[in-house]
């Protein structure tokens, strides 16, 4: 009878292990947004017009999410005292995404349909933009997404105003490149933007006789594994490490990295999921010296920028600081206001139609979007300073034309 | 040669903190058979503890000092309060209890996301602490090393306390035969609720520690629970001993396995490992013997 009631507690403690596991990966695909495309109900009789706002105010993405909707609310208010869109005040609906990439395309579909918002602003994870992605191609609406992602996409509803690939990841490798680097270690976390970014360096590396010593990836949540890898890049011994690591396993990594003796000056990390935002949460005695690699940062030296700092820290506290996603969020609302004004009207098509060549002179440079609905950005290498900010060490010349498929890199073979 | 033994300390290293997140929940799972997914929330509760305590008293070496007892009582209140509002009146309703503690550990976390907001807390190190020691020839990170010796000392105080005082020998005949132990006078109330003080307060030092090698964030127990409840049933319910070995055999094989394959089939080897280890020993390591018919 003992041993029955072992079980019993055995086999309960298992069943829950796999729930937790099982809810730690749901980030199955949603097929919704099953309206079918066609007239809109956006309201724009009045002398206001609707817009969404859709990041994760709650969970494990809340973190991040909610500094990229802060500077959304930021932009709003700033256009609404300018005077608005084309006359109309920005009424704006925020809704909560919660970390879930299901819960992303309910809320998605729930803005467009019945909320009748004329564009919806957000979206962190690329499990959450694939969600929504059917959402807004079924529903003819548009989706501003404001994050760096892995590229390979171009969806006629999205307009990514983050960096892709051939102006993130490549441009840091041609840094390395010509820093002398012949050799790298690649780690980070186990999901879809590290794995493709590996995939575009490995290539990158054949194509200029880099070798890469190492690749090695943590599960999602995982921190236990970070002693392991990290004796690994260490025992490897490259020129630089290329980290795609991303929430607390930054954390772990840089405090496992300096524990073990390593540094900047021996053996540079290139981060591209480190921001200003990130820098206080994993120590800044744990990062000073490493790289990083954005384009934006809240150092980068323009009128636009001071003016955009000056704003944020008015509106949300002394102690903030800005980072890249921010700025990609802020400068989406105002490629939104001179689309809409291009067009002359809210009308999701038109908006698209009008889309191609709107710039606008962003915290960061000039931004320009393209056909493929991506913006042209400097590319800007950063180094972790004393302070916990970003300086900028090096920068592409001039704004890169975003090349998401790769098309125009004669090493990338797909 | 290095890259191995250095490994191989890794893999303890992974075990301490096994150790340390395991052995409140040895407890409170042993003892009483509640399955607690709030136990997590109970190592973020003395992670966070860490924090105010070093924005308090501001010196990191004092701080870390500090934090160790006073995360172990926070801890142990905030387990006392789940366990006296909630888990009391669930007992023998190990399902309702899972799903119960499950909401318990959501609510927690955004209490502390409320509290204290989403970004991770940065806890600094003392620097006693930073960087490695050399022990023969190799260079071994001060942290972890500190970690090893906190759960060699938390296991150690438990198993003393398990068999030296009155109040380890209640818990031992509460859990041994809960019926006879009340017709002997033992109030197994009272009992029952000092296991989930202790227990939960020994997640919150784990906590504590835990802040020296990852970040304070409200998620920071989800990371470990799964791996507690792995070395608990591994170890056998409700045995310290049982807990140690498992937690320390379990790391060396996930770090081994870690290193030899990636990160992601290690631990589908290491889950592999367990799950063939409980069909032949589904008791565990070690099993309470007992005569008790229940």
């Amino acid at each position: 009878m003992k041993n029955t009631r072992t079980r019993l507690w055995a086999g309960t403690a298992v069943a829950a292990t796999a729930a937790l596991v099982l809810s730690a990966c749901g980030a199955k695909a949603d097929e919704s947004g099953t309206a079918a495309a066609g007239e809109s109900c956006i309201d724009t009789s009045g002398d206001s017009v609707k817009v969404g706002f859709l990041n994760s105010l709650s969970g494990t993405m809340a973190i991040s999410e909610q500094t990229v909707a802060d500077s959304l609310a930021l932009a709003a208010k700033e256009i609404n005292a300018d005077g608005g869109i084309d006359g109309k005040q920005l009424e704006v609906v925020q809704e909560d995404g919660a970390s879930d990439p299901d819960t992303f395309a309910q809320k998605a579909t729930q803005l467009i349909q019945q909320d009748c918002v004329a564009a919806v602003f957000g979206g962190w994870t690329s499990a959450s933009r694939k969600a929504m992605l059917p959402v807004f191609e079924s529903n003819g609406s548009i989706l501003f997404y404001p994050v760096q992602y892995e590229g390979l996409e171009s969806s006629p509803n999205i307009f990514y105003t983050g960096a892709t690939t051939n102006q993130q990841i490549i441009p840091a490798l041609d840094y390395l490149a010509e820093q002398g680097t012949t050799s790298l270690y690649l780690v980070g976390s186990d999901y879809v933007f590290p794995r493709t970014a590996n995939k575009i360096i490995r290539q990158y590396a054949e194509a200029h006789d880099i070798e890469i010593l190492g690749e090695d990836y943590l599960p999602l949540g995982e921190t236990n594994g970070v002693s392991t890898i990290v004796n690994k890049v260490k025992k490897a011994g490259a020129d630089a490490v290329f980290n795609t690591f991303n929430g607390d396993q930054n954390v772990a990594f840089f405090k496992e990295y300096k524990n073990v003796g390593l540094s900047a000056e021996q053996m540079p990390v290139v981060s591209v999921s480190i921001a200003e935002e990130e820098v206080p949460g994993v120590g800044v005695a744990n990062l000073v010296g490493q790289l990083t690699a954005w384009n934006y940062y809240q150092t980068v030296d323009t009128p636009e920028n001071a003016a955009f700092v000056k704003a944020f820290k008015a509106e949300y506290g002394q102690d903030r600081v800005t980072s890249d996603p921010m700025e990609a969020a802020y400068n989406s609302l105002y490629l939104y206001k001179e689309m809409v004004e291009k067009a002359g009207s809210f009308e999701p098509a038109d908006v698209i139609d009008a889309s191609e060549g709107v710039t606008f002179a962003a915290p960061e440079g000039e931004i320009t979007v393209h056909e493929n609905h991506h913006v042209s950005k400097t590319f800007l290498m950063g180094k972790v300073n004393k302070d916990g900010l970003i300086d900028v060490i090096d920068s592409s010349d001039g704004p890169i034309e975003p090349d998401p498929f790769l098309e125009t890199y004669d090493w990338w073979q797909g | 040669m290095e890259a191995l033994l250095l490994q191989l300390f890794a893999g303890v290293s992974i075990g301490s903190v096994l150790l340390l997140a395991a052995l409140g929940l040895s407890l409170t799972f042993g003892q009483m058979g509640v399955i607690n997914m709030s136990h997590g929330e109970m190592m973020m509760a003395g992670a966070y503890t860490a924090f105010v305590v070093q924005q308090v008293i501001g010196d990191a070496g004092v701080s870390l000092l500090v934090s160790l007892p006073v995360g172990f009582v926070v801890g142990g209140l905030v387990g006392l309060l789940v366990e006296v509002l909630v888990i009391r009146h669930m007992y023998h309703r190990p399902l309702d209890t899972l799903l119960v503690t499950f909401g318990i550990s959501l609510i927690l976390q955004q209490v502390a996301r409320d509290i204290f907001g989403a970004p991770a807390k940065q806890v600094a190190a003392p620097t006693w602490l930073d960087g490695a020691v050399d022990v023969l020839g190799l260079d071994l990170p001060l942290a972890r090393l500190f970690i090893l010796l906190l759960a060699v000392v938390c296991a150690g105080g438990l198993a003393a306390v398990m068999m030296l005082t009155p109040l380890g020998r209640r818990l031992r005949a509460t859990v041994q035969n809960r019926d006879l132990a009340e017709s002997l006078g033992i109030d197994t109330r009272r009992t029952d609720a000092m296991a989930f003080f202790i227990g939960s307060g020994l997640a919150a030092v784990a906590g504590v520690a835990l802040t020296l090698i990852g970040s304070t964030g409200p998620t920071l127990g989800t990371t470990y629970l799964v791996d507690a409840f792995l070395v608990v049933v591994v170890g056998g319910i409700g045995q310290i001993r049982g807990a140690v070995i498992a937690a320390f055999v379990l790391g060396l094989m996930q770090s081994v396995f870690e290193y030899s394959t990636s990160a992601s089939i290690g631990r589908v080897l290491l889950l592999l490992a367990v799950v063939a280890f409980l069909q032949l020993r589904p008791q565990g390591l070690f099993s309470v013997r007992s005569r008790s018919l229940a």
